[in-house]
């Protein structure tokens, strides 16, 4: 358990390393506003909607890779969450995460 | 890096020479955007140009209508359990929050060559770049009798929601226990593929609480349901037993509204209480007349990564009047989705910058089958450079196990969410 974790921490470091890397922030901010649409602009949700917007980086990144691996029921997120790469998902959470709340 | 991002949007503007200090809301000289309609695709775009170009860009809206009305949720206004006005949002905070000009007016003309709108009220507007979201009209000229005079008036689509949708209603209010209520769904692609089985649920579950004598026919020209299959005939053969028929391989030919009869290409007439037909349908009038569909003159292609028209340089086409991507529904969501896709690309190649060479967005899609249970279908579209198209992502997407009250809860909570995103 803790070695799976130390491994899940290392591979998130290293994919918010890559993504950083790549990816043209702007194009980003493209991909997290298909979130908007049930998230809300830059992730400040309306009610009965989760916000995205100041949340945890590494808290995201987990739920959406459990939603993606199956790990995590959902009524809609883990289909959602199936047509982002690993890298894709931290690009955009860590766009979400440094959105003011 | 917001900062940085500033300084150069700033300087890129300055040796463009076309800001001479401080950019104000709603004024300036900045680059001007002119958006034709103000629907989902339309008003979203509206909102990302001002927002995503810290207010650089100037953008005016030409919107004939006083507020915006959904079309999603709108059946639940014909089932009874919403009012027109819980699904209608004033435009006024793209105004108020980011400097939109908002222009109350129809479209005359565009004339793509000397970049001018004309409107109806005599105003002329130039433009850089010109986005056209009409939406849809329908194509009368397949259904003569609904051209015959009061035909319209009588027959509802109820296709854009507003004044039709409470009519339908209201005729329903009126119809005696014991009648028929039959609705003709044109082939695909049409607005909204599940729409049409959503409001056939809701007015059988109208039926059942106040008139459970009554009788919901679908005519349908698809040889099967279109979208949802399973999951809208699960309802009609068990929460729905006795009240819902469905025909497909029905196409609708003619229309005699005096009679309230429907006319078929192979099959024998019907006659029914109330008629709802809603129309096979193409681009809007405006991209119409523009020379803008190129598809079977009757859908709008373009760039994926732009949504600039194949047809015309400068204008981009939004919405529903696209010649759609494969799997890529006509619905409101897609819309939202188109109107930041296209902000994006418009901001990008007015300031000369590099436009987004891979945009990836999703479409969710929430269908009522009663007032409270709710089935989605969800899908997520990534641009192929191959293939110059968005595609569905293999694996992702798919729908609901079966109709629940929790996703009932989320697609109430989506509707608040897309029209703030889209409108406030």
């Amino acid at each position: 358990m803790k070695i799976q974790h130390a491994l899940t921490a290392a591979a998130l470091l290293a994919l918010s390393g890559l993504a950083q890397a790549q990816v043209d922030p702007l194009h980003v901010r493209s991909w997290a506003a298909s979130c908007a649409a049930c998230h809300g602009t830059d992730g400040r949700a309306q009610p009965g909607m989760e916000s995205l917007a100041g949340a945890n980086k590494d808290d995201m990144v987990k739920k959406m890779l459990d939603f993606k691996a199956g790990r995590k029921p959902a009524t809609i997120m883990h289909q959602l969450s199936k047509g982002y790469s690993d890298e894709q998902i931290v690009a955009i959470a860590s766009y979400f995460a440094a959105q003011k709340k | 890096m917001q900062r940085r991002h500033f300084l150069q949007t700033g300087s890129a503007l300055g040796a463009m020479g076309l800001v001479s200090g401080c950019a104000t809301v709603g004024g300036g000289n900045g680059p001007k955007v002119v958006v034709i309609g103000g629907g989902y695709s339309g008003a979203t775009a509206a909102k990302y140009l001002r927002l995503w170009s810290e207010h650089k860009i100037q953008v005016t809206l030409v919107e004939p209508n006083e507020s915006f009305i959904s079309c999603p949720m709108s059946n639940l206004v014909i089932g009874g359990s919403k009012t027109i006005a819980e699904i209608t949002t004033p435009y006024d905070n793209l105004t108020k929050r980011h400097g939109v000009t908002i222009v109350k007016d129809r479209v005359n003309s565009i004339d793509a060559d000397k970049r001018i709108v004309k409107l109806a009220g005599g105003t002329e507007l130039t433009y850089d770049r010109l986005i056209v979201s009409p939406g849809v009209d329908f194509m009368w000229e397949t259904l003569p009798g609904m051209n015959k005079a009061g035909a319209k008036d009588k027959v509802m689509h109820a296709w854009k929601a507003g004044a039709q949708t409470v009519t339908l209603r209201k005729q329903l209010e009126a119809m005696p226990d014991g009648g028929v209520f039959a609705m003709s769904i044109p082939l695909a692609p049409y607005r909204c593929p599940p729409g049409p089985y959503e409001r056939a649920c809701q007015v059988a579950e109208y039926f059942t609480k106040a008139k459970p004598k009554s009788k919901v026919l679908i005519l349908d020209a698809n040889d099967d349901v279109t979208s949802k299959g399973p999951l809208f005939k699960k309802a009609w053969a068990e929460r729905y037993k006795g009240i819902v028929e469905y025909r497909g391989k029905h196409n609708v030919t003619d229309v005699d509204a005096a009679t309230n009869t429907l006319k078929f290409e192979f099959n024998d007439d019907i006659k029914a209480n109330v008629l709802n037909v809603i129309p096979s349908m193409r681009a809007g009038d405006i991209a119409v007349n523009a020379g803008l569909a190129t598809a079977n003159k009757r859908w709008c292609e373009v760039d994926f990564l732009t949504f600039e028209s194949k047809a015309a340089k400068n204008v981009h086409v939004l919405g529903d009047s696209i010649q759609i991507a494969p799997g890529m529904p006509k619905s409101g969501h897609m819309a939202n989705q188109h109107g930041k896709t296209c902000a994006a690309a418009v901001i990008a190649l007015l300031m000369g910058k590099e436009v987004n060479p891979m945009p990836i967005y999703n479409n969710t899609c929430y269908s009522f089958v009663s007032s409270e249970d709710v089935v989605h279908v969800a899908s997520v579209h990534k641009y192929d450079a191959d293939k110059k198209t968005m595609l569905a992502v293999p694996g992702s997407g798919g729908v609901s196990s079966a109709a629940n009250e929790l996703e009932g809860r989320y697609a109430l909570a989506w509707a608040r969410n897309i029209w703030a995103d889209t409108l406030a």
